[in-house]
């Protein structure tokens, strides 16, 4: 070893020194230019003011780079050691939620947190969705393939991820349980599960539909009829889909300009800052502009592929491919939402809609990507003794 | 190793197959926007530029708050908002300029304004200011022809026309705060306002109703062209109150520079005629929001206008609770109406010596003398006979101790201290000297105005337990089924004949000066006067007066009376805050209010437009 004159202090700097060299610059380029679309249509959804959207979400896209950027320093040894432990935590932070008094009432997705006098509200099932995914590469990872292959191998990564979905669609948070349920089937489908299982799951759910059906509320069983057919009720839940669909088609190749889009501006688009932004950005910066999102978002996709291709381990492999497949998930789903090929169920668009817990999640998560990228030859244990 | 290049060459397969799926996934959204964007864009920008629709919510009319007789209370008020569509305005800065000269419009405002109109589109109307007053309404109006693309919108807004003489009654409405927002969607609705406070709080959902809908058709400028549908709002129920506002003004005027409460009640069914407090603040200021400065000023102004006293302010009761340590004495068969007492001025337990208000005694007493005269001897030696359990178990049969749950917010229970609940808070045990204390109602005994006036009702209703309220009964009937007081009718008797005296004998009667004298319009009741503190030697000696100690340290002054003396219906109490004895200051003060309320018949109606109630 060179390093026998320098310092413990010396060879800290230099490691940290290597991290950053060896840092994920160009995935944090991606959510920059992302996050900056988001800031642009917060501020013109404000009617060309930074507040109340565009200031706080810049804040909040400040503190989650510097998330980012620690969490991308950690070594994925540690990530892989506490992957079961802050599941169970993401797990708990949900069942609280079930106790009466700790969320508000009516619909339990928020608890308050008072740091430093400051209130913030928080979205433990946002925290969840990247939990189930540590909790399961970590799985896998300590499986050898054949293992992995054998039927006995299901029950435990299927409660891994119907435990916490079942209590967000309890809170009701159908889309995100969904959503939850879709990335974790990815993963397994990932970890290599055999096909035949997964058209067996198909069939199954298929299957079970009439019976999904009584277990719906009213107004989300309104949806998925006014998805069957939107003329039913155009006034209400229609509503929504209609008016999306008319600002996205006048908003034609180039757009109507920033602060100009009439059906946002005029307030005739619902939730334009949140769920609908997309539809905002179509209608304001037209189908060029739409299009040129929608490759920013398939540039990060396709990096999380290549940083799984280069890692060493199965659980930074699952770990990538999980986080980039959670976030496609949730980037499709919104846009086919807007654009009514699927239902209305209330999705956020990551990194542009307005929104801080999900912002920070999503950040920590991508720090965890760049970790990967980072520690690409590391090694990780096979097993490991105890939970942690 | 073998197996483990097998596992990576899987995933990576996988995820091959994966990325190929999602390429799939994202050419479908990516050919749905090319169907509307491009295929479509035609028949959609149509859509959106000639036949806008639009849904507007209209916020639904909030119920009226009046008073038992029908008089507005709270009630809705046009206020005035000046309203710019920059593309008919053309110069909109000279414009601006030309407003400013005719109305208040500061630099901020103007500057705001201006930044709004250079990034919207110009059909989109600005608001420039809010809550015009009449002046300048009118001097807009006159001015409309030099003014292009301007106009004045009505908004109805909360008005409170009484201000600050039941605000505390009413409440007030304020600027929906974000913890309120659930569900209902008109709580976004711009210039929304909910019940802080009061009655506006409590009943919020009644007041509220629900939102009807507009349909519209805008032109490309935005302008609506037509209306295609329209749903009218579900106005909010009125809320029809016991209070009768001219007697609630009358005993709010009478209090006059003082501080302090005044409770009405109907004996019979526990209608709050009037629940005045003492000073009070004006709920107009809060609709628009306070300035951090005048709400500084409102907190810390030592005679707490904002406190709720009749309902929030906790005192001791002092010679007020002796009718219950009275009745404890009679049913514990202590004493009977005849027993007589000694009063040499002072009482002794132990080595402790308590001091009746008289240094000089009150000789013989009986029940009634006792009564009349506020003798302390007498109720030192009935409490120290009967003992502290009993005068409380009494005391809560008379409603002390707990909330009477009346329709506002913020209501204390007061206190009514027993040897458990000692040991329970201070881990201490519980004296002779305690009950001595609590005998002539000083101690840790507390209560609220309107409980004296609720213990007052249960003495002389004919032994139930009212229960107060402010809403009136739907249909006015009286309402049925009080429980029963339980106390024997001779007992209350004794006590009520000793009340009659306070007021009505010139010999020793401790309110004889305060009295009616009406004929068929007296009154009975019981002074009390409660220390805020320690007396100091020359105080107790006589010679320090009253306007020699600093305001916030004077005694409280208290009085609960009821009339006529047959068959009584009204019963009122009084606290006047640091006003010195009961019986210069709060009796009057009872006097004129029952005889007012006497004179004004406020209890002539039951129902709405019934003549003559059941009395």
């Amino acid at each position: 070893m060179v390093a026998l004159t320098s310092s413990p202090l010396a060879t800290g700097t230099r490691l940290i020194g290597g991290k950053l060299v060896n840092m994920a610059w160009g995935l944090l380029f991606l959510l920059v230019l992302v996050a900056g679309f988001g800031f642009l249509m917060l501020y013109s959804a404000a009617g060309g003011d930074w507040r109340p959207w565009a200031l706080p979400q810049i804040m909040r896209f400040g503190a989650g780079v510097v998330l980012f950027l620690v969490i991308a320093m950690i070594n994925i040894r540690h990530v892989h050691r506490w992957a079961y432990v802050i599941y169970a935590g993401a797990l708990a932070l949900l069942l609280a939620m079930e106790i009466p008094g700790v969320s508000g009432v009516g619909v339990h997705r928020w608890i308050q947190v008072t740091l430093g006098g400051m209130k913030f509200q928080f979205q433990p099932s946002e925290l969840m969705k990247f939990a189930v995914i540590l909790a399961l590469a970590r799985y896998y990872h300590s499986l050898a393939l054949n293992v992995a292959r054998r039927w006995t191998s299901l029950p435990v990564p299927l409660i891994l991820i119907l435990l916490p979905s079942v209590l967000v669609v309890r809170q009701p948070d159908l889309g995100t349980g969904l959503l939850m349920v879709a990335g974790g089937i990815l993963l397994m489908f990932l970890a290599g599960v055999r096909k035949r299982w997964f058209i067996a799951g198909f069939s199954a759910v298929l299957g079970m539909a009439p019976v999904v059906w009584y277990v719906l509320l009213p107004y989300q069983r309104d949806r998925v009829l006014t998805f069957l057919n939107p003329n039913l009720d155009p006034l209400g839940a229609g509503y929504h889909i209609q008016q999306s669909k008319i600002a996205l088609g006048s908003g034609a190749v180039w757009g109507k300009g920033l602060f100009n889009g009439t059906q946002s501006q005029l307030n005739f688009l619902p939730e334009k800052h949140t769920d609908f932004i997309f539809t905002m950005l179509a209608e304001e910066l037209g189908l060029i502009g739409a299009l040129g999102l929608i490759l920013l978002y398939c540039f990060i996709v396709l990096y999380g592929v290549s940083v799984a291709s280069r890692s060493g381990s199965q659980f930074g492999r699952l770990l990538a491919l999980g986080i980039v497949s959670t976030f496609f998930l949730y980037v499709f789903s919104n846009i086919a939402m807007v654009t009514g090929l699927i239902p209305v169920v209330g999705l956020p668009l990551p990194l542009m809609s307005f929104g801080g817990t999900a912002m920070l999640t999503l950040m920590m998560a991508f720090g965890l990507l760049a970790s990967v990228h980072v520690h690409r030859d590391t090694e990780v244990p096979r097993h490991t003794p105890g939970l942690i | 190793m073998r197996e483990d290049f097998e596992q990576r060459t899987l995933v990576n397969r996988r995820s091959f197959v994966l990325f190929g799926v999602k390429g799939l996934l994202v050419a479908a959204v990516a050919g749905r926007l090319y169907e509307f964007q491009v295929v479509d864009a035609a028949r959609y920008q149509r859509l959106s530029n000639d036949n806008r629709i639009s849904i507007r919510l209209l916020p639904p009319r909030r119920g009226l708050i009046v008073d038992r007789f029908g008089k507005g209370l709270a009630v809705n008020r046009p206020t005035y908002q000046l309203i710019m569509t920059p593309e008919q305005t053309g110069d909109v800065e000279t414009t601006l300029e030309r407003i400013a000269a005719l109305i208040d419009l500061d630099a901020g405002t103007i500057a705001k304004v201006l930044r709004k109109t250079e990034i919207q589109e110009g059909f989109i109307p600005v608001t420039v200011r809010q809550n015009l007053s009449w002046q300048e309404v009118a001097r807009i109006e006159v001015n409309l022809p030099v003014l292009p693309g301007i106009v004045i919108e009505t908004v109805p807004h909360r008005h409170y026309p009484f201000a600050g003489l039941v605000a505390h009654v009413s409440g007030y409405v304020g600027e929906v705060s974000q913890s309120e927002l659930e569900g209902d969607k008109v709580l976004r609705f711009p210039g929304f306002r909910t019940g802080k406070t009061g009655i506006e709080k409590v009943y919020e959902h009644q007041l509220r109703g629900t939102p009807g809908t507009r349909q519209v058709e805008v032109n490309a400028v935005g302008r609506v062209i037509r209306e295609i549908e329209r749903r009218e709002d579900d106005p909010g129920s009125d809320i029809r109150l016991t209070i009768d506002m001219a007697l609630q003004e009358f005993a709010v005027r009478r209090m006059e520079n003082q501080t302090g409460s005044v409770v009405v009640l109907d004996a019979l069914n526990g209608d709050v005629l009037t629940l005045a407090s003492v000073p009070s603040f004006d709920p107009n200021v809060f609709n628009f929001g306070l300035t951090g400065d005048a709400w500084q000023a409102l907190l810390n102004d030592p005679r707490s206008p904002l406190l709720n006293k009749p309902v929030a302010g906790q005192y001791p009761p002092a010679s007020t609770f002796k009718m219950m340590v009275a009745l404890a004495a009679l049913e514990a068969g202590a004493v009977t109406p005849e027993t007589k007492i000694h009063c040499p001025g002072s009482f002794t337990l132990g080595d402790r010596t308590f001091r009746c208000w008289r240094h000089w005694g009150h000789g013989e007493v009986s029940l009634v003398d006792a009564l009349k005269a506020s003798c302390d001897v007498y109720f030192y030696e009935v409490a120290h006979l009967v003992g502290v359990d009993r005068i409380a178990a009494m005391a809560r049969r008379f409603g002390f101790g707990e909330t009477t749950g009346i329709e506002l917010t913020g209501e204390r229970a007061g206190l009514v201290p027993t040897a458990a609940w000692k040991r329970a808070v201070y881990g201490e045990p519980w004296y002779g000297g305690d009950t001595i204390n609590v005998g002539i109602g000083q101690g840790d005994v507390l209560t609220t105005p309107l409980q004296l006036a609720v213990m007052t009702a249960r003495l002389v209703n004919g032994q139930f337990r009212v229960v107060p309220r402010l809403v009136r009964h739907p249909t006015g009937a009286e309402v049925p089924g009080f429980e029963s007081l339980d106390v024997d009718a001779a007992h209350l008797q004794s006590v009520r004949r000793g009340m009659v005296e306070v007021v009505n004998n010139a010999d020793g009667g401790t309110a004889y000066s305060a009295r009616i004298q009406d004929e068929g319009m007296e009154m009975a009741g019981k002074t009390g006067t409660s220390q805020v503190r320690r007396l100091r030697k020359e105080e107790r000696e006589g010679r320090l007066s009253e306007e020699d100690i600093p305001w916030a340290e004077r005694d409280h002054g208290l009085f609960v009376g009821y009339a006529p003396l047959d068959e009584p219906r009204y019963v009122a109490a009084a606290i006047v805050d640091h006003g010195g004895a009961g019986s210069g200051s709060a009796a009057p003060v009872v006097r004129d209010v029952l005889r007012e309320a006497q004179r004004r018949q406020s209890i002539r109606w039951n129902t709405g437009d019934e003549a003559e109630g059941s009395a």
